[in-house]
């Protein structure tokens, strides 16, 4: 029988207020005799740690930077959603609700993601007092954009810059209590193994990354903020540590995984130039209020474009095709992402892609220039134009950009319950790792929010219900579970230490994102997923007797970091395979080319697969369980999406 | 060296580079060849090169900072030629391109150079003496909840703007390397400007800028003496303004001290 949902009676409007006060309270007396580990301090561990912490909680917050401002969430460029409806053109906490379920293709659970937009409200007000300093207009109030999937501008930013600045607001806020001695901060420790003790999370094996040094750390609940998997494919525009670590070893500890084949690719990103790239690099999505993205209408002006026989300039504004522009009239090139993302790899499918490789398509800026001015579009986009120009050699303001699509977010992650609780108890996921509220595809500038969302507002609540049902007696790591988690975590490493093989981490790493992208991409068939199910059992096979790792454990070894990841890698590799072979339906970021529409768009199949498929771990190299958790619209009908 | 060659061929490079075990081992300089360095790889992704080919051949990898690799996180921290980020202005490590170099070049690789930055392993510093000297006062002290509403207090947009020119800060440590003191005064000056500039950062002004340069002393930090390498230095160019900004605030601060101890 599936875990219960635990989502609140009541009208939708209503379900998180009753909820809030359904839930148990921990008295504040009692608060300082709970301990919690937060795993990950990006934007939702931060904030979550800061909050618990605010509350009177004992905070243990990991990380396995050098400093909780490093997290990945630094990198969010193009802004933050929030229903303030500030710009009064006619946005509402529904209107929030109702995109987002529309926008990730009606996969997602209605009550969780009408909670994030209630509270989407908040999460601004408490950066503006943090000191966040969101873009303003003249009359000093803040200003808003618009993003794709959404025809109201909603958007609040920091130039190109707004994950760094609300990470550096949680940052803060962390500080503060890492100074009042309410949270103790674990900088370069990684999570190597979850402790559960009596079936409930009780606390964590680390590895010192600088040391080598394993240690135990226990707690009454334990919380993982720690990001999603998109480097899976090797190639994404996460930063080089993302990993899936710890929410894996969650995962062989109880925690089911749901939804694992719904990653992101994003339409706007530099497009990959050698076989040395170590990472691509994302163009905010926001550009594409400006841009125009278009390739040429004629496959053999296309070819001569790549050969280099004539020039960007040369092509005649009638033998341009605006192919966004063209087959989505009403969003026109702010359609979201999976949209965009399909379509541009159409084009190139075509025969009709720009760029040396002809693995890109324009996003043109020429008319924005003409029509603002370069002044006006350096203010709104400059830094990300520096950027461009840095990678690519080539001038923005001159020549248009050349993007193309790249892995950029995991709308699958741990499955959990409205309280953001996994199928562990005592164990909770909040921010990018958890499957929460993106269904199959997740709407530009809502990755902050759920993040801030879940850390600030949602789990210091619903954590106190848990705890108030758990005795405050103080937790050790005496328990023979530690001691046996710990066991498995240094037989594991001295395991990778000893194959002496001949392939580097790196290498495997590689192998396993060309598969990934090959056949679990933008596009998969079932014929392509057995193949790549083949082809990753046997790289994992070459893996641990093929692997080469040098050094110590005793010191700082990033190959050794690298190999640990990489290991974890190949086993969510094949369960992402899985699930995309169950889910015989086009939805979202997931398509499967047997399922689409006419028009070539996806389609779903909500008579058979309205459902979350949470996988469930059955040991070493057995198939994992399928479990459903079906999916229940009330208050948004499904429709076919359409931007047209 | 400098100057943008997109057509350049592959390169082949000297590196020296430093290697050191620990923070209580002695380190060297140690010299490598790399061979076929396209000019569009970053400056990072040539080190990766020299790692793989250093692993085939079954020694260590050189050990180095990195993470988000598009020049936000802060994380890269490399000295190449006597530079912090190297020859490009305005740019981090990971942002480096190869493209900046020539066939035949030689490079040295350090670590930054700070007795407050102890040295890991080879090129990776540690740099948490910047967290602490954010923890001493780099926030405003509110709770998660019972904010009022964000366009209550309107901003003017001038205002808004220079603190988040100064609010861009990633944290990298370039200034403290850059400088002949090792001081740290741009960093801290940039987060004291930020929450002093606006109203939300007014109630603690002064105790901040008196608690942060304090914390920034006892970290060991040299002082200032206003040459200005820090900002020609920085990657994401932080003003010098701020420094000024933060000598006002700390000397209306010490004059009319609300911290009464």
């Amino acid at each position: 029988m599936f875990p219960d949902s635990k989502i609140p009676d009541g009208p939708i409007a209503e379900k998180w207020d009753k909820h809030k006060f359904d839930v148990k309270l921990v008295n504040p007396a009692n608060k300082r005799k709970y301990d919690i580990i937060v795993v990950g301090t990006g934007l939702a561990g931060a904030s979550a740690a800061a909050s618990l912490a605010e509350l009177g909680y004992n905070v243990k917050a990991f990380s396995f930077h050098d400093s909780p401002r490093r997290a990945h969430s630094i990198a969010a460029q193009g802004g933050i959603n929030a229903a303030k409806n500030y710009q009064n053109d006619g946005d509402s906490v529904f209107r929030l609700f109702y995109d987002t379920v529309k926008g990730g293709d009606y996969r997602s659970r209605e009550a969780n993601v009408y909670r994030l937009a209630q509270v989407s409200v908040n999460i601004i007000d408490q950066c503006v007092a943090q000191g966040v300093p969101f873009a303003r207009e003249y009359g000093g109030l803040l200003a808003n954009r618009s993003f794709g999937g959404a025809q109201v501008s909603r958007t609040f930013y920091a130039r190109g810059q707004t994950g760094q600045q609300l990470l550096l607001g949680a940052y803060s806020a962390l500080s503060r209590q890492i100074a009042y001695g309410k949270v103790k901060m674990y900088t370069r420790s990684e999570m190597l193994d979850l402790v559960v003790v009596d079936g409930k999370a009780r606390g964590i094996v680390t590895r010192n990354l600088i040391t080598g040094d394993i240690e135990t750390h226990a707690a009454h609940a334990v919380i993982l903020a720690t990001g999603g998997y998109g480097n899976v494919f090797y190639l994404s525009t996460n930063a080089k540590y993302c990993n899936v670590t710890a929410a894996w070893r969650a995962h062989k500890k109880g925690a089911f995984f749901a939804n694992p084949c719904f990653t992101q690719i994003h339409p706007t990103c530099i497009p990959v130039s050698g076989d040395y790239q170590s990472k691509l690099t994302l163009m905010s999505e926001s550009l594409r209020n400006d841009g125009r993205v278009w390739v040429p209408k004629e496959k053999a002006t296309a070819e001569r474009l790549r050969k280099g026989e004539i020039r960007v300039a040369d092509i005649k504004e009638a033998d341009r095709d605006y192919f966004l522009e063209r087959k989505y009239p009403a969003f026109g090139n702010l359609v979201p992402r999976d949209v965009a993302s399909r379509n541009a790899k159409m084009m190139c499918d075509e025969g009709r892609g720009v760029g040396s490789t002809g693995l890109a398509v324009y996003l043109d800026f020429a008319d924005s220039i003409k029509r603002n001015g370069a002044d006006w579009v350096a203010a709104k986009y400059g830094n990300l134009f520096e950027m461009y120009e840095k990678i690519t050699g080539e001038n923005p303001y001159e020549l248009p950009m050349r993007i193309y699509p790249a892995v950029h977010y995991t709308m699958g992650g741990l499955w959990v319950d409205y309280n953001l609780q996994t199928t562990v108890p005592g164990l909770y996921a909040a921010g990018e790792c958890n499957f929460s509220d993106h269904g199959a595809n997740r709407l530009g500038a809502s990755a902050l929010m759920q993040g801030l969302a879940d850390g600030y507002f949602v789990i210091p609540y619903t954590i106190g219900d848990y705890l108030a049902k758990t005795p405050p007696t103080p937790v050790t790591t005496q328990d023979p579970a530690f001691a046996e988690a710990e066991a498995g975590v240094r037989a594991r490493i001295d395991k990778l230490m000893s194959i002496n093989g001949t392939r580097t981490p790196t290498e495997f790493h590689k192998a396993l994102g060309h598969i990934m992208w090959e056949y679990c991409g933008m596009a998969r068939t079932a014929e392509g997923l057995r193949h790549a199910k083949a082809e990753i059992q046997k790289l994992k096979r070459e893996f641990w007797s093929d692997l080469k790792v040098v050094g110590v454990n005793a010191d700082l070894n990033q190959t050794l970091e690298s190999a640990g990841r990489v290991a974890d890698f190949l086993e969510l590799g094949e369960l992402m395979v899985d699930d995309a072979l169950d889910r015989n339906e086009s939805c979202g970021g997931h398509f499967r080319e047997e399922y689409q529409t006419p028009e070539g768009e996806a389609l779903r199949n909500d008579d058979d697969y309205a459902y979350v498929a949470a996988w469930e771990y059955q040991g070493e190299n057995q198939p994992e369980r399928l479990n459903k958790e079906e999916l229940h619209f009330e208050n948004v009908k499904l429709t076919q999406r359409s931007y047209k | 060296m400098a100057g943008s060659n997109p057509n350049a061929k592959p390169m082949n490079l000297t590196l020296k580079v430093w290697r050191q075990k620990n923070r209580n081992s002695e380190g060297k300089i140690v010299d490598y060849q790399v061979k076929d360095i396209s000019p569009d790889m970053s400056f990072l992704e040539m080190l990766d090169v020299l790692n793989e080919d250093l692993l085939h051949r079954g020694e260590e990898p050189v050990a180095f900072d990195h993470d988000c690799r598009e020049g936000i996180c802060g994380s890269c921290n490399l000295f190449i030629n006597g530079r912090a980020h190297g020859p490009e202005k305005g740019t981090t490590t990971c942002q480096l391109h190869m493209r900046k170099f020539s066939d035949g070049d030689t490079i040295t690789i350090e670590p930054w150079r700070a007795n407050s930055f102890p040295v890991n392993k080879d090129l990776s510093v540690d740099r948490s003496a910047f967290d602490r000297i954010i923890q001493a006062g780099g926030y405003i002290s509110i709770n998660t909840g019972g904010t009022p509403d964000a366009n209550e207090i309107p901003i003017p947009k001038e205002i808004s703007d220079r603190a988040f020119e100064a609010a861009t800060c990633i944290g990298c440590g370039a200034c403290v390397a850059a400088c002949k003191n090792a001081s740290a005064m741009l960093f801290v000056s940039a987060k004291v400007s930020q929450l002093a500039l606006l109203p939300q950062g007014h109630v603690e002004r002064k105790s901040r800028v008196e608690n942060m340069v304090a914390q920034m002393d006892k970290e060991g930090f040299g002082a200032c003496t206003n040459i200005g390498s820090c900002a020609a230095e920085c990657p994401v160019g932080i003003s010098l303004e701020n420094i000024a900004i933060l000598n006002r605030e700390f000397l209306a601060a010490k004059a009319t001290s609300n911290n009464l101890s």
